[in-house]
């Protein structure tokens, strides 16, 4: 016999379920006033430093369907790339986003600031990035992602250069549509399968 | 900044397989692909922080949150307990915890939901609250009822509350389920057995807790949750080139 480990596992998850609204967003769900205020609705508040940016997508199945009950939640830096809560963050970001697929469309918006570049403990730093995490029906445990730009230098980004099959990098890279707003569609399985992470 | 670490990686055997046909929704909507895994970065290691001042005094009461104290729901009364821990023992505190569920009939107040159970006009079915210094929580609610699913012919959930957790950063990012022990329909759940290790979806179910339970007011289901921690050591700041 060895010492025992006092390392706990992990609760498991569990699907969110098609109901995921009622508790993360009270209005989407139609229970407006369920919170005096809910939590996530923007990442800035006025007055927040840089760009200030709409990207729109969908969460596609993988029959090429787009999902009308994803929930998604971003989480980034300010426009410098300072986390909330880090010395000298911008208080006019949040850094959370809830966001729903359209009931009708299953499109999504999020809109933000622009985050600046992140150091790692790689030396290199982060290209900028948007991390995301989805959460819906048949989706048993969240799935983590990130949108990075294809206007932005992606070049020596420590996570990306892990891709072993370069063209699935460009699962990664939200397209330009238009002056600051962007498209970033997620596909969850079969024919550019978005790139999922575990860190 | 003090480097705290990197987080612990996750060990994916713990959690459900992400493709199970008998849950047939999963079928369409699971990665076919492996996820790419790294050591976390800033993006994990942060999140968000919640005040006290954005969660108002009946947020965790949901006998009363939905009328605003003005009528109770219908239903078993209630109260859900437990801490939240991180894998390293160590209580996490003012931590945000949300919770949903449905009625004590099995009916969501979700404007998707159609089953014939009616909703109770008193009873909205969502809840918030922070961990203490401790990591301790409390809820009180009615049980949820089982309710009927379009999956196989005849499936049915069992009694649940789903629970949505941060941790203090958003690598450690939770959503999960509460059982009620004794619940024979855990048993036939195919989303239960998503998680293929018993011991496992066993740690998913709260057991009764008498001692916390309020003699003619209310029972209690005690149920603890561990998030990821984090892992530090000495040799921690790994230098470029090294």
């Amino acid at each position: 016999m060895v010492q025992p480990l006092t390392v706990l596992p992990e609760s498991p998850s569990q699907t969110a379920g098609p109901y995921v609204h009622i508790g993360l967003m009270p209005t989407y769900a139609g229970n407006p006033g369920a919170y005096a205020e809910e939590i996530g609705t923007s990442p800035i508040a006025e007055g927040a430093q840089g760009t200030v940016i709409e990207i729109v997508g969908s969460v596609y199945d993988g029959t090429g369907w787009a999902l009308r009950d994803a929930l998604i939640e971003s989480w980034q830096p300010d426009a410098a790339g300072i986390f909330p809560g880090q010395p000298g963050a911008d208080p006019a970001v949040s850094g959370l986003c809830r966001f729903a697929a359209d009931a009708v469309s299953g499109e999504f918006t999020l809109r933000t600031v622009k985050p600046g570049p992140v150091p790692s403990r790689y030396g290199k730093a982060f290209a900028p990035h948007i991390s995301l995490w989805v959460v819906a029906r048949g989706i048993n445990i969240g799935l983590q992602t990130r949108i990075y730009f294809e206007d932005e230098d992606n070049s020596d980004d420590p996570l990306l250069a892990r891709i072993e099959q370069r063209p699935r990098v460009e699962t990664l890279i939200a397209k330009k549509i238009g002056e600051n707003r962007y498209r970033f569609d997620i596909r969850l399985q079969g024919a550019g399968e978005t790139v999922f992470l575990d860190l | 900044m003090i480097d705290q670490g990197p987080l612990i990686p996750r060990n994916r055997e713990m959690h459900p397989v992400p493709y199970y046909p008998d849950y047939k929704t999963s079928v369409a909507r699971s990665p076919s692909l492996p996820l790419l895994s790294m050591e976390s970065g800033p993006s994990e290691e942060t999140g968000p922080t919640f005040g006290h001042d954005q969660i108002g005094a009946l947020d965790n009461n949901l006998i009363l949150n939905w009328t605003k104290g003005a009528a109770p729901a219908v239903g078993e009364r209630i109260l859900m307990h437990g801490r939240v821990l991180d894998e390293n023992g160590r209580a996490v505190p003012e931590t945000l915890i949300e919770i949903w569920q449905a009625n004590a009939g099995g009916r969501y107040r979700h404007k998707k939901d159609g089953y014939l159970a009616p909703l109770d006009p008193n009873f909205g079915g969502c809840g918030r609250t922070l961990t203490d210094a401790n990591g301790c929580y409390q809820f009180l609610t009615i049980r949820p009822g089982a309710y009927p699913w379009p999956n196989r012919g005849n499936d049915w959930r069992p009694m649940h509350i789903h629970i949505s957790v941060y941790g203090h950063s958003f690598g450690q990012r939770l959503i999960t389920q509460m059982y009620f022990e004794g619940d024979p329909l855990i048993e036939r759940c195919p989303i239960a057995a998503t998680i293929r290790n018993r011991s496992q979806l066993d740690r998913l179910v709260a057991p009764l807790d008498m001692a916390a339970s309020r003699p003619l007011d209310f029972l209690a289901y005690k149920f603890d949750i561990v998030l990821r921690g984090r892992r530090q050591t000495m040799f921690e700041n790994k230098l470029e080139g090294l």
